[in-house]
C-alpha cells in the first residue's frame, strides 16, 4: 500500500465512523426525552473524570486481546469465530490455577495467564485443524465450539470450583498472589494493559517480520499462490489459529485476574464478537488494533454512562458497530475515489 | 440405563423431538436456499432473533398471532434483502455483513424490547399471542405414532411441509433451477442470461423469510414470550445441519431431527441427575462430530474419484 492509499483508508474509516455516529445521534434524538443531554454524555462522558477515563482503558484491555487474536486468525483468511469461547475458557483455566495453586506473586499470574492461553489455543486450534485436515468449515465448527466452551466451562466451575457458601454460582476466591496489580490510582486499570501493549508489538513483529508471519500473510492473500510457492499451508494455517486462540485465552485470563475476585461470569462476555469489529477497523494490522480498541471502548463507556444517567439504553451501540463494520468492509464504499487515486499514481 | 431408554422410547420424547426440531428445520431450509445460490448466510441466527421479537410485539399490538407471524416473516425477508444489499451492492464480505446483522440483532432486540416492554430481559409485560396447536383428524388414531405426530403447533406441520415445498421449488421450478445454476457456476449462469445478482437477492429473501418462520415459532409456539438471546445458536446449528444434510431438503430434515433428538435429550436427561451443563453441550458436540464425519466422508469420496480418474488416465 502506498502512502496516499493508506491516507485514503484513514479517510474512508473516518467517514464510516462519522456516518455511524450521525446515525447514533439520530437514534438518540428519536428515542430520548432529553436528547441533547444524552448526546453530550455519550460523546464526552468518558472524559469528565479520571474514573470514567479509567473505565475506557479497562474496557480496552479485553478488546485489545480479542482484536489481536482475530487479526491473526483472519490474516490467514480463516473465518474462525472461536475467540469468544477461547476468551471464556481461558479465563476458566486461569481461575483453576488462581484458586488451586500456591505460587509466589508475579509467577502465579504468569502461570495462570499462560495456562489460560494454552487452553484458548486448543479451542481455536481444533477448528483450524479440522479445516486443514478434512475441509470442515472452520466458521461452523468454531461457532459450535463457543457453545461447547460455554457449557463445559460452566460445568467445570459448578462441579469443581464452586464456592457453595457464596450464594450465587461463583468460584472460590482467586488467590491474592494471582491477581494483577493496579497501575493507575483511583481506577481499576491493571497491569494487563501493559501485557496487552507487549502483545501488540509481539504480534506485529510476528506477522510482518518473521518467516511464519509472512507465510500466513501470503496464504491470506492467495492460498493457491502460497501452495504453488511451496509453503506448507496446512501448518501455517493451524499455527495462525493456535496463536489467535492463545492470545484470546490470555485475554480472558487477564480480564479475570485484573478485575475480578472470583470467577462469576454467567454468560459468554461477547468480547470475541467485538474483537471482529476491532480487527476490521484495524484491517487485521496489529499496529492499528490499539486505536480501534480505544475507539470502541470509548464508545461503549460513553453509552454506559449515558444509560445510567438518562433514559437511553446502552444497547444502541450495537447498531453503530454494525454500521461501521458494513461500511468499512464494503469494498464499494468510496471505491470510485479510490480508483481515481490509484489511476493518478499510475500515471504520475 | 433403563431409565434412559424409558425416556427415549416414550411418546412424550418423540413429541418433543419434533417440537424442538422445528426452528432448526426452518433455519436449515433457509441455509439451504442461500447455499444453493452460492451465498453462506450466517445471519440466520440474528434474523431468527429479530423475527422472534417482531412476532411478539405485533401479536401483542394487534391481538392476532397470525399477524405477528406475518410481520415476523416479513422482517425476516427484509433482513435477508438487506444482507443481499450489503453483500451484492456494497460488496461487503457476506460473512462480515452477517456478523454485523447478528450484532445488531443481539443488541437491537434488547434495545427495542426495553423501549416497548420496559425490560431488558423478557417480554412478559406484553400480552403477546401464541400460534395455535392443531389436531389433524386421523393422525391421532395411528397406533404408536399418533401421540408423537398429533397436536403440534401449526408451524411444526408447516416446517415439515416446507421440506416438500422447498424440494419442489428447487428442483421443479424455473426459479429453483436458476438458483441452483447461480450457485453451481455463476459465470455459466450469467452467460446464458440469468441475472446472478437478482437470483441471489431472491434466494436471500426466501432464506430470511424461512428464518423468520423459525423465529416466530421460538417466541409464539415453543414458548409464549421473547427473551434476550433466546435463539441460543440455533441459527448456527442450522448451518451445520444444512452442511451435514448434504445440501438437500430431505437431508436437512434428517439432520434437523438428529439435532432435535439431542436437544430433546438434553431437556429430558436433566431429570436423571446428569449435570445439566454437560447435557446442554450435547447438541453442539453432536453438531461438530456430525460435521466432521460428513466432511471426512466427502473428502474420502473425492479422493476415490480422483484415484479412479488417475487410474483411468493411466490405462
Amino acid at each position: 500500500m502506498t502512502k496516499s492509499q493508506r491516507l485514503f483508508e484513514v479517510y474512508r474509516t473516518g467517514l464510516a465512523i462519522i456516518i455511524a455516529l450521525l446515525i447514533a445521534l439520530v437514534i438518540i434524538l428519536l428515542v430520548s426525552d432529553v436528547p441533547w443531554e444524552a448526546m453530550k454524555i455519550f460523546l464526552f462522558g468518558p472524559l469528565d473524570s479520571l474514573r470514567h477515563f479509567g473505565n475506557v482503558l479497562e474496557m480496552m484491555v479485553p478488546l485489545l486481546f480479542t482484536g489481536l487474536a482475530i487479526s491473526v486468525m483472519f490474516s490467514a483468511s480463516q473465518f474462525n469465530l472461536g475467540a469468544e469461547g477461547a476468551f471464556f475458557f481461558g479465563a476458566i483455566g486461569a481461575a483453576f490455577v488462581a484458586v488451586n495453586w500456591n505460587l509466589p506473586p508475579v509467577i502465579h499470574p504468569a502461570v495462570a495467564i499462560l495456562w489460560g492461553g494454552l487452553i484458548g489455543s486448543i479451542f481455536c486450534g481444533i477448528p483450524g485443524f479440522l479445516k486443514v485436515k478434512w475441509g470442515s468449515s472452520e466458521l461452523v465448527s468454531s461457532l459450535m465450539f463457543n457453545y461447547i466452551a460455554y457449557f463445559f466451562g460452566l460445568y467445570l466451575i459448578n462441579y469443581f470450583l464452586r464456592d457453595v457458601n457464596a450464594g450465587a454460582m461463583v468460584s472460590y476466591p482467586l488467590a491474592e498472589s494471582a491477581k494483577l496489580i493496579m497501575i493507575i490510582p483511583k481506577t481499576k486499570v491493571h497491569f494487563g494493559i501493559i501485557i496487552a501493549a507487549l502483545m501488540v508489538v509481539f504480534t506485529a513483529v510476528f506477522l510482518y517480520r518473521t518467516r511464519w508471519g509472512y507465510r500466513i500473510q501470503v496464504i491470506g492473500k492467495n492460498l493457491r499462490f502460497a501452495r504453488y510457492a511451496g509453503i506448507n499451508t496446512g501448518r501455517a494455517i493451524i499455527l495462525s489459529q493456535v496463536l489467535g486462540g492463545f492470545i484470546a485465552g490470555m485475554g480472558g485470563s487477564i480480564e479475570l485476574l485484573g478485575l475480578y475476585r472470583r470467577f462469576s461470569w454467567q454468560l459468554l462476555p461477547g468480547y470475541g464478537w467485538t474483537g471482529v469489529i476491532v480487527a476490521i477497523l484495524a484491517r487485521n494490522n496489529p499496529i492499528y488494533v490499539p486505536v480501534a480498541a480505544f475507539f470502541l471502548a470509548y464508545m461503549r463507556i460513553g453509552a454506559d454512562i449515558m444509560s445510567r444517567s438518562t433514559d437511553m439504553p446502552n444497547e444502541f451501540v450495537s447498531i453503530i458497530q454494525a454500521v461501521i463494520i458494513i461500511l468499512i468492509a464494503a469494498s464499494s464504499f468510496l471505491s470510485k475515489q479510490r480508483h481515481k487515486i490509484v489511476v493518478k499514481e499510475a500515471i504520475s | 440405563m433403563s431409565a434412559f431408554f424409558d425416556i427415549i422410547f416414550s411418546s412424550h420424547f418423540g413429541y418433543s423431538v419434533l417440537r424442538v426440531s422445528t426452528p432448526i428445520l426452518f433455519a436449515a431450509l433457509g441455509a439451504l436456499i442461500s447455499d444453493k445460490a452460492g451465498v453462506i448466510n450466517i445471519a440466520l441466527e440474528g434474523i431468527m432473533l429479530m423475527s422472534a421479537l417482531t412476532g411478539v410485539i405485533f401479536s401483542a399490538i394487534t391481538g392476532s398471532a397470525f399477524f405477528g407471524l406475518f410481520m415476523a416473516v416479513l422482517i425476516g425477508g427484509f433482513v435477508g434483502l438487506s444482507l443481499g444489499y450489503f453483500s451484492l451492492n456494497l460488496k461487503t464480505n457476506v460473512i462480515l455483513a452477517a456478523v454485523a446483522i447478528n450484532l445488531i440483532a443481539i443488541g437491537g432486540t434488547v434495545f427495542v424490547l426495553y423501549l416497548v416492554a420496559g425490560d431488558k430481559g423478557i417480554s412478559s409485560s406484553l400480552a403477546s399471542k401464541v400460534l395455535p396447536k392443531i389436531d389433524i383428524p386421523g393422525l391421532k388414531s395411528i397406533p404408536g405414532l399418533g401421540p408423537i405426530l398429533s397436536g403440534h403447533n401449526v408451524l411444526t406441520y408447516l416446517a415439515f411441509l416446507s421440506v416438500l415445498f422447498i424440494w419442489f421449488f428447487l428442483y421443479k421450478t424455473p426459479l429453483g433451477l436458476r438458483i441452483r445454476a447461480v450457485g453451481e457456476n455463476e459465470h455459466a449462469a450469467d452467460s446464458v442470461g440469468i441475472s446472478v445478482v437478482k437470483t441471489r437477492y431472491i434466494a436471500l429473501v426466501i432464506s430470511g423469510a424461512l428464518a423468520g418462520f423459525g423465529g416466530a415459532y421460538m417466541s409464539m409456539g415453543y414458548v409464549s414470550w421473547f427473551s434476550r438471546d433466546m435463539t441460543a445458536g440455533r441459527g448456527f446449528i442450522a448451518l451445520a445441519a444444512e452442511a451435514m444434510g448434504g445440501a438437500t431438503p430431505i437431508g436437512c430434515m434428517l439432520t434437523s431431527l438428529l439435532f432435535g433428538f439431542f436437544d430433546a435429550l438434553s431437556n429430558s436427561l436433566q431429570s436423571l441427575k446428569i449435570p445439566y451443563e454437560f447435557v446442554s453441550m450435547l447438541p453442539y458436540v453432536a453438531t461438530v462430530v456430525g460435521l466432521v464425519l460428513y466432511t471426512i466422508r466427502k473428502t474420502e469420496k473425492i479422493r476415490r474419484i480422483q484415484e479412479r480418474a488417475a487410474e483411468a488416465g493411466g490405462a
